[in-house]
């Protein structure tokens, strides 16, 4: 029999069962849309922290305070982690270093009049954050070292935090109460969009002295300084970056009368963090596209099971056939070709499908998607292998039905 | 009439299932059946008509004997080589019609052509010959029409078309008119009637006197044995 006769019969006994042909193929779509969608997905994050890197510029280093040995309190060395004069020693003592900035976090309630937030992020930071991060002050200004010094009651909005507290007027020379204390808006920060997780827009700025004064107030403050959470280091060039990372480690050790064994902080690269990302969406990408994998199958294990019905229902005919004077051959092949055929117009409409959603996806929600071809070409290919081979056991099963008793079946 | 064999069966014996469980369905059946002539095989059920006639059409093959089927031993053929002879040698009519359902006549009609290997065809160029074959059984104002939309006795005469359109050296017609009324079977009756004056060789196997009448000769079958051959003494061609 002819190839293209082959394929006609097929697609005519496709078109005679449009529903259940539909149902059987929705496996294989949603496998090829899975398999589109979720690559498209961890795309969309690989290049989101590809941003991440080019954005927060490469000269990074992050001082964070960890507990892992013995922890706060604990007696070890008398230190309490990390505190702001660390920053200043870092500044002062160690060179190459451009510039250090402190951040000390705390939430806290915001009101403007009768507008409520809870749970508002509030960043004590010294004055060079925004050059730091890479954020700009839309208007008005951000504080500076004098500010800090004197424990300026100032506050510098996030950009979105701003529109919710004041709508369309300006806040600049306003107030408003974090807590139980006023501050007096000075600035608004440019819209930035969340960044790892972490929504810059909606955070509110103060000079660290003021955080530490009136919302983390430490009991040994004036004996062994304030804690900080986090130090953050930038470095002139990135060919000195492990030698400073030595100095400060050294530095702070002596400072906090500890050995670096027994070190109570951490300094990490910014490659350190994107390599801890990447291994973690690498992670979660190769546990999609099984998952996705695995949906193919399933899909493939229907069309299995649907042919398999298709042929026992179709008995009859394949006898009819067969009395004519159709091979072995001819009828594998008919019904080869038929669930080849449904897992290709499958994996068409899966293809659309996985388009089309992760366009979707990437609108309504914040995360990114990127399509990428080579996924598109091998959910496709997947699903044909699986028409394939899910279609070769029922097909086989009709070429070898006895021809008598097919004629005889009821 | 010329008298070239068309069937020639030596001794065949036909046996079912193994050992103590074994039933022989024919136990030696040797038999002629010349080009052109109108056979009818009877018996009562169980007298191994049915599986005569399968051995006859190659849907089956003889447990022992030897089958020439138009000089060619069939006997020994894979299930490939039987599919072949089927395709270029036989046609079939079944009682229950069997043809493809939500197909149209002319569509049914060219199947046999799309398993003709040696020169396989499409619809569309085996469309003139089955034209001409459904014009031949008188239906040529149905051919768009798919097998619920005619009557039992249109869809036969389409069977007849079907196992026409290959120019088959034997008819194979079993139970032709079982599920007809006594009109359309007088019909299809008639259109054998004129396929076999056209110098059609046919086999039909019935269990209805009347219908074996309408033949040459009959060839009565009785516990897988033949029992006697009536020579019904009309329409005997020269």
């Amino acid at each position: 029999m002819k190839l293209s006769e082959a394929m006609r019969i097929a697609w005519e006994a496709i078109l005679k069962n449009k529903v259940r042909a539909f149902l059987t193929m929705l496996g294989i779509i949603i496998g090829v849309a899975a398999v589109i969608i979720m690559v498209a997905i961890s795309a969309g994050t690989e290049a989101t922290i590809q941003e991440q890197i080019t954005s927060l510029g490469s000269n990074l280093l992050f001082v964070q305070s960890s507990f892992t040995r013995g922890g706060p309190g604990e007696g070890g060395g008398g230190s309490g982690g990390l505190v702001y004069d660390d920053a200043t020693a870092i500044q002062n003592e160690i060179s190459g270093v451009a510039a250090v900035v402190v951040e000390q976090n705390t939430s806290q309630t915001v009101k403007n009049g009768s507008t409520q937030l809870d749970d508002v992020a509030i960043v004590g930071s010294s004055p060079g954050l925004p050059t730091v991060r890479d954020i700009k002050v839309a208007s008005g200004r951000y504080f500076n070292d004098a500010d800090v010094q004197r424990k300026q009651k100032v506050a510098v909005l996030g950009y979105t935090l701003a529109k919710e507290l004041f709508g369309d007027s300006n806040p600049i020379g306003q107030y408003v109460s974090v807590g139980t204390t006023k501050l007096a808006v000075i600035g608004v920060m440019a819209e930035k969009g969340s960044v790892g997780g972490t929504d810059f827009d909606s955070r509110l700025y103060t000079p660290i002295t003021v955080v530490f004064q009136k919302f983390t107030p430490a009991r040994f403050a004036r004996i062994v300084g304030n804690r900080v959470f986090m130090i953050t280091v930038e470095v002139d060039s990135s060919a000195t970056i492990n030698d400073v990372i030595t100095q400060i480690n050294l530095l702070l050790v002596k400072r906090h009368k500890l050995t670096l064994e027994t070190a109570d902080f951490a300094v990490t690269t910014q490659a350190d963090i994107i390599n801890t990302r990447e291994s973690t969406t690498a992670a979660f990408r190769n546990l999609l596209a099984w998952v996705a994998g695995v949906s193919l199958i399933v899909g493939g294990i229907g069309i299995m099971n649907i042919m398999l019905v298709s042929v026992t229902e179709r008995t009859r005919e394949i006898g009819i056939r067969q009395s004519v004077g159709a091979t072995p051959n001819d009828i594998r092949l008919q019904f080869l070709i038929e669930a080849l055929l449904l897992s290709i117009v499958g994996g068409l409409i899966g293809t659309i499908v996985g388009m089309g959603g992760s366009y979707i996806f990437g609108l309504v929600s914040d995360m990114r998607t990127v399509i990428q071809p080579a996924s598109v070409f091998l959910a496709f290919g997947s699903a044909a292998v699986v028409g394939i081979f899910f279609g070769y056991y029922p097909a086989n099963q009709a070429s070898q039905l006895d021809p008598i008793e097919a004629l005889h079946y009821e | 009439m010329n008298s070239k064999k068309i069937i020639e069966t030596l001794d065949i014996a036909k046996v079912f299932g193994m050992g103590d469980a074994s039933v022989a369905a024919l136990k030696g059946i040797s038999m002629e059946i010349n080009a052109g002539e109108f056979v009818a095989i009877m018996g009562p059920s169980g007298s191994g008509k049915s599986t005569l006639m399968h051995i006859l059409g190659c849907l089956s093959q003889p447990t022992s004997g030897q089958y020439i089927l138009d000089g060619e031993d069939v006997s020994n053929l894979n299930k490939v080589e039987l599919a072949h002879i089927r395709n270029k040698k036989i046609g079939f009519v079944f009682q229950a019609y069997n043809l493809l359902s939500r197909t149209t006549a002319l569509r049914n009609v060219t199947l046999p052509l799309l398993y003709d290997h040696s020169k396989s065809s499409t619809f569309d160029e085996g469309e003139e010959k089955a034209k001409a074959m459904l014009e031949l059984v008188g239906l040529s104002d149905r051919m768009q029409h798919q097998p619920q939309e005619l009557s039992g006795g249109q869809q036969q005469r389409v069977a007849i078309a079907r196992a026409l359109i290959n120019d088959p050296v034997l008819v194979i017609a079993d139970e032709p008119t079982g599920n007809l009324d006594s009109h359309s079977g007088v019909e299809i009756m008639n259109l054998l009637h004129k396929l076999h004056e056209q110098g059609t060789t046919i086999v039909i196997v019935t269990h209805d006197q009347k219908i074996a009448e309408h033949t040459q000769r009959t060839v009565h079958l009785i516990d897988g044995l033949i029992n006697n051959v009536i020579h019904n003494g009309k329409k005997v061609l020269a």
